[in-house]
């Protein structure tokens, strides 16, 4: 598509002209990859400083003292305290954060085992050995994450409320694991659609089983997209709030819910705020920032392939 | 629910069609299919279903407070969505919420994934930099810009403002109070910081797409920076930008956590989905929610036309591998 869109725009003229000259060499070195740009990497650093400084000035609140993170102008040197994670995390403020963390790690990591165990035979019989309209089929998935959760909360809330479900932690893993079924799906077809298909012919030839082909051949293809994929479908359920704030409440609300409330019950004190804030986003952070390339190849490859 | 929007793709796998299949061949056709369906019956279970009981009740009269009331309303609760004030403010906030987020974060993207592309000093840590905003939970990100950031008396940005003015020497510096005189501007700027990463994370895979070969050629040629952003860059860009405009549209015009928690939807920022959750939620119309969230789902049908298009004509050129 873009192959053709430099020809016919007068850059041609240049060619055999003056061959290793220095004008052309500059121009070369400009557009050379491998070069280190200096120019690039200032501006570069000011945006990431720029785009980072909200999540860094909410680290460094957390660790000061009440007095010190509301003052204006900012007191950035003012001397660093644990108090406020020692609060939020003490039973001096009459509510435990743990229940909420465990409901979040619970709601997480089960609807992600879930969303693999029917997105990996689903990703399958759609890239190595594809049904009939097999792109029908994935654009269905996808269609169903391009329906807003609003439109269907309110019949699961009446469902939940009549069936004795609302407040229940394997309800709301249900709904994420509807929620991030469509992401997995087209994620890890992307992935499986890498395993080479020759190489599928030849186990076929020399008579591998399909267990054996599973383990030698996709498998291997196949993980670092079970990785990213988890990583994603982890992350969406960690920051879910809609669904866990209509269909749960006392006993299974999760972390967001929780610090959605945590504002309104203990008043404003900013750095117990942002305590709060770093607790809840720390799990996300660790995995995003471990995991970063994985993220990226899954947002890609789920996004663009 | 849109598929029917979409053109066949006509890639046909296995053989051609016979005019009679064997048993052994449906068998094999079967086999085939098995793998799929328990990931599809589970999603037609808990999303088809649930929107088809939302359909129902946007024709009926269902105030859950007054249960003795309920029954069929016709187009009543559709007239009330579209004559109410409050729900064509929202349907309005919705548009300019989704628009301005997607446009500004996909141009500060795209600047960003350029940078990126380049190589220089510690680029690995300045990623992970930005891909910050993407990893904090979005309730706490948005409780973060409330009241440590844009908060009018202790807030990062009038602290900032106020040490400026200590040092130029001027007593009262110019403050701000963004969350109560801009609110929707409040909004997007939190949504922006957020997504900006996003749109650089799908934009800079596909830089690193670029076809070596034409690249090279291009050097070879002579051709400028410009000139290959121009004619070579852009164009192969051109579906990352609309992937990741038509991806960011989706999920904005869904977009609940903050609207919830910087304005809880106060002073006109009230979107549909925040509209729909106080409907049912507090004012418990579910008559007039469900409708409301019909004409969500028809808004997003037409967004995601769009959306389903693009990914389908990037579709075409794996099928056809």
């Amino acid at each position: 598509m873009s192959s053709t869109a430099l020809t016919g725009s007068g850059t041609r003229r240049g060619v055999g002209a003056d061959p290793g000259a220095a004008p052309r060499r500059r121009r070369k070195s400009r557009l050379d990859p491998t070069r280190n740009n200096t120019a690039a990497g200032i501006i570069a650093w000011l945006a990431a400083l720029f785009f980072a400084l909200p999540v860094l000035w909410m680290v460094l609140t957390s660790f000061h003292s009440e007095q010190d993170a509301a003052t204006n102008p900012p007191s950035v040197a003012a001397s660093l305290t644990l108090d406020s994670y020692a609060q939020f995390f003490g039973s001096s403020s009459g509510v435990s954060p743990w229940p909420p963390l465990i409901n979040s790690a619970m709601a997480s990591v089960f609807s992600t085992v879930l969303v693999l165990l029917l997105a990996i035979p689903a990703a399958y019989a759609l890239s190595i050995k594809p049904v009939k309209k097999w792109t029908d089929v994935l654009f269905f998935f996808l269609s169903t994450k391009m329906m807003p959760v609003v439109a269907a909360v309110l019949p699961l809330y009446i469902f939940a409320k009549s069936s004795g479900s609302l407040d229940n932690i394997w309800f709301l893993i249900l709904m994420y694991t509807s929620m991030n079924l469509p992401i997995a799906v087209w994620m890890m077809r992307s992935f499986l659609a890498e395993v080479p298909v020759e190489m599928l012919e030849a186990a076929q030839l020399d008579g591998a089983s399909l267990v054996l082909t599973l383990r030698k051949v996709i498998a291997p293809v196949a993980m670092p997209g079970i990785a990213a994929t988890s990583l994603i479908c982890f992350i969406f359920s960690w920051n879910e709030l809609l669904l866990a704030r209509v269909l749960t409440g006392v006993r299974a609300g999760t972390s967001p819910v929780f610090l959605t409330g945590f504002v309104t019950s203990q008043g404003l004190f900013l750095a117990q705020v942002c305590a709060a804030a770093v607790v809840i986003s720390l799990p996300v952070l660790v995995a995003g920032f471990a995991a970063q390339d994985k993220l990226v190849q899954g947002l890609s490859l789920g996004a663009v392939k | 629910m849109t598929t029917t929007a979409l053109p066949d793709t006509g890639r046909r796998l296995g053989r051609a069609p016979l005019l009679r299949p064997t048993a052994r061949e449906r068998a094999t056709a079967w086999a085939r299919r098995a793998p799929l369906m328990p990931a599809l019956i589970f999603l037609i279970i808990t999303t088809q279903l649930p929107f088809v009981v939302t359909i129902i009740i946007s024709f009926m009269n269902w105030n859950a407070l007054k249960p003795t009331e309920t029954g069929f309303a016709g187009f009543k609760n559709y007239v009330e969505v579209l004559t109410n004030n409050d729900f064509r403010q929202a349907i309005l906030v919705t548009i300019v919420l989704t628009v301005s987020v997607v446009l500004v974060s996909l141009v500060i993207g795209l600047v960003l994934a350029l940078l990126l592309n380049q190589k220089f000093f510690g680029r690995g840590l300045a990623r992970t930099l930005l891909i910050a905003p993407f990893l904090v939970v979005p309730v706490a990100a948005a409780l973060v810009w409330k009241h440590a950031i844009l908060n009018p008396t202790y807030g990062l940005i009038n602290g900032v403002l106020t040490w400026i003015g200590q040092l130029t020497g001027n007593a009262n510096p110019p403050q701000l109070d963004l969350l109560s005189t801009q609110p929707l501007l409040a909004v997007i700027l939190s949504l922006v910081w957020q997504w900006t990463p996003f749109m650089m994370l799908i934009l800079l895979a596909g830089l690193q797409s670029r076809p070596a070969d034409v690249m090279e050629a291009a050097q070879m040629d002579g051709a400028t920076g410009w000139q290959v952003f121009r004619h070579i860059t852009l164009p192969h860009l051109r579906q990352y930008l609309e992937l990741g405009g038509l991806l960011g549209a989706i999920y904005i015009v869904q977009n609940f956590d903050a609207v919830f928690t910087l304005t809880s939807g106060g002073l006109g920022t009230a979107n549909l989905p925040y509209a729909v959750y106080q409907t049912f939620y507090f004012a418990n119309e579910y008559g007039v929610a469900s409708a409301a969230g019909v004409i969500v789902v028809i808004g997003s049908i037409i967004v995601a036309t769009f959306a389903l298009r693009t990914v389908f004509t990037l579709f075409k050129k794996e099928a056809a591998r």
